[in-house]
């Protein structure tokens, strides 16, 4: 007896999306990563999930405030004596608030981050629990230019931008030029290689100045967003970001035969950086122990480098390290993708 | 064309070619000289070996065994300068949907040292008034000549064409011919390989039919179609249950050779105006009637046939 069309027709839907490996993937274990990653990063680790600093005037110094933040269970705190490396340290998201002891005691912090209303809530519970010595509070919200949460996503939105960009522009590029078997074509030619290579992070190089010329007038001149550091080295970051990028493309791009096989590398490729590089939140998330992972990712050493350029100011020079991690990835992934790239 | 020592040596040599992928050998030990000015056909069915031995010539594939020189060149020693000489035209290549014919030649005209105009390239094709209509506005007969116009912008010595005109309707396929037929006239060589005899015949000064990577025929149009020994075919056929024994047929006055597919027979015969008559006389005598009788001219399809029992388009 013929079975009801209702069933076959679920059924060839449902046994159609499973011959799609990628399809399942994306559906099922994409989100559960993604679910595991951030579970992760905010995951309560028992003791305190929030970083609060108290400044205090010398070393060893250890304020009434301190005692009582210290019995908060779950608040994590640190002690600074540098009120300008305490701002910092606010502005780039290593601390949620910053107590400054006095009466009242002053609560500086960015209300527009997501973290700093559980934080100020935690610390406000603290200052308490004695009623005798109930603390007087002044909250003081960072407004400033360059302090906001504002100012600390911007360059990781560009960094995440460059490498999107780059990736996904260069990547679709390639599979489709060998979908099409036009690769095969240009190979009978006596074209180089190199120039096929090259051509590809030049024209990612012309769209560059577009890209990133919006972005940051847009967020200079409307939200504020401070350029502190020298546009030329600013400009230079963008370059390096972009070729770095634009060789992990290549990279992606050099195996892959059709764009729905592409695709699923790309994300795979992005998808720890969006995670892990603070795009959105500071990898201070993380345990202690995989920072050292995290920041060699190219992402990371970008959004750093840039972060550290337009909101402190930091020259070039001082930013050494964050370009040699891009320069070796750009190195290393394009010689990869030289070896590993298939023309044919 | 310049006339110098080069001319002398064939565009094309290829020997004892042999390409195996895995347990298949996909060509056979393939033997080919096409000397300068000639047009070569390849012709065999689909899977004969066809592209294979022409993504070997142009250098994409590498053979297992022989030896493949063009215009005198082994691609070991140097690949770039047969690249430069070379048109190439390969089955199934797309290009960029949103480039206009002029930018695509001009972007194919980038990567050779010399070579001619885009503009004149437009006119040979015919796709002048296309100038700077996008690729994917083109009908396919367009876009084939488009692809054709690239493989002609760095002016070649050797064109090779792997099966141009497949899946081309009547006229579009007339208008290609005439492209490759400009560029015999200008003096250059082609190699192109298709599955269709009519544009066999219709080009090719030489043909090699081959077969499961081999050559089974090679020769002229005009020698191969003779070396079936036959004036014409008739082919014919009676009552379903009912048929002549083939001993029988190869008996009759001026057959040559007897082939019986299904219930068609071919008769090749020397002198038509004898073997019909006796054939007709031999049904009517058994009582049988005929259901259909035709006669034509061998052609190459024929010659396939008769070598390999198949039909090209069989594959």
């Amino acid at each position: 007896m013929a079975r009801h069309q209702l069933f076959e027709l679920t059924r060839m839907r449902v046994v159609t999306f499973l011959r799609e490996p990628e399809a399942v993937f994306w559906v099922i274990v994409f989100p559960l990563l993604l679910a595991i990653i951030l579970g992760w990063a905010f995951q309560d680790r028992g003791i305190a999930s929030e970083t609060v600093a108290v400044l205090v005037d010398e070393e060893g110094a250890r304020p009434a405030v301190l005692e009582l933040l210290e019995a908060e269970e779950h608040l994590q705190t640190e002690v600074i004596i540098d009120r300008d490396e305490a701002e910092r340290r606010l502005a780039f998201g290593k601390i949620a608030i910053l107590v400054i002891p006095g009466n009242p005691v002053t609560l500086q912090y960015d209300p527009q981050r997501p973290e700093a209303d559980i934080a100020h809530l935690r610390v406000e519970r603290a200052l308490h629990i004695a009623p005798e010595e109930r603390a007087a509070i002044k909250n003081v919200e960072v407004k400033e230019t360059g302090s906001r949460y504002i100012d600390w996503l911007f360059p990781g939105l560009l960094g995440m931008n460059l490498m999107g960009t780059g990736i996904w522009g260069i990547g679709f590029a390639i599979a489709e030029i060998r979908q099409k078997k036009l690769l095969r074509r240009f190979l009978v030619t006596p074209m180089r290689k190199s120039s096929f290579m090259m051509a590809f992070i030049l024209s990612r190089g012309v769209f560059l100045v577009g890209e990133v010329g919006v972005l940051v007038v847009f967020a200079t001149l409307v939200l504020g967003v401070p350029l502190r550091g020298s546009l030329i080295g600013f400009s230079l970051l963008c370059v390096l970001g972009t070729i770095t990028f634009a060789a992990l493309g290549v990279l992606v791009a050099s195996r892959a035969r059709t764009i729905e096989g592409v695709s699923g590398v790309m994300n795979l490729v992005m998808m720890p950086m969006w995670l892990f590089s603070g795009v959105f939140f500071s990898y201070e998330k993380f345990p202690e122990a995989v920072h050292p992972f995290i920041q060699a990712l190219p992402l990371t050493a970008l959004n750093d480098a840039l972060r550290l350029l337009m909101l402190e100011g930091t020259t070039i020079v001082d930013l050494l390290p964050h370009i040699g991690i891009q320069l070796a990835w750009t190195a290393v992934t394009f010689l990869i993708a030289l070896k590993v790239f298939r023309w044919e | 064309m310049t006339t110098d020592a080069s001319d002398m040596v064939p565009a094309l040599e290829v020997q004892g070619l042999i390409k195996r992928f895995g347990d298949l050998e996909a060509v056979a030990g393939l033997d080919l000289v096409v000397p300068q000015g000639r047009c070569q056909g390849l012709l065999g069915p689909n899977g004969a070996g066809k592209s294979t031995t022409i993504n070997i010539i142009v250098g994409l594939l590498l053979a297992d065994e022989g030896e493949v020189r063009v215009l005198g060149t082994d691609w070991r020693t140097d690949a770039q300068a047969i690249r430069e000489q070379i048109g190439v035209q390969l089955q199934e290549t797309q290009l960029f949907e949103k480039l206009t014919c002029f930018e695509a030649l001009r972007l194919f005209r980038s990567f050779y040292r010399s070579g001619r105009d885009p503009d004149e390239i437009l006119d040979v094709v015919g796709l002048t008034e296309k100038r700077d209509a996008r690729y994917v506005t083109l009908s396919g007969g367009q876009k084939q000549r488009l692809s054709l116009g690239c493989s002609l912008v760095n002016d070649p010595k050797l064109l090779l064409l792997d099966e141009p005109t497949t899946g081309l309707d009547p006229q579009a396929r007339r208008r290609v011919w005439e492209i490759v037929d400009d560029f015999k006239a200008r003096g250059g060589t082609v190699l192109l390989t298709t599955h269709y005899m009519d544009e066999a015949e219709q080009l090719c000064d030489d043909i090699v039919i081959i077969d499961h990577g081999k050559s089974i025929a090679e020769g002229s149009p005009q020698q191969i179609i003779r070396s079936l020994g036959a004036e014409s075919l008739i082919e014919f056929s009676i009552g379903s249950d009912t048929s002549l024994a083939q001993g029988e047929l190869e008996q009759l006055a001026g057959v040559v050779r007897v082939h019986a597919q299904d219930e068609k027979v071919t008769l090749h015969v020397e002198a038509t105006h004898e073997a019909v008559p006796a054939l007709v006389g031999a049904i009517r005598d058994r009582g049988m009637s005929l259901v259909h009788l035709q006669t034509h001219r061998p052609t190459l399809e024929d010659v396939f046939v008769s070598l390999t029992g198949r039909h090209l388009r069989d594959g």
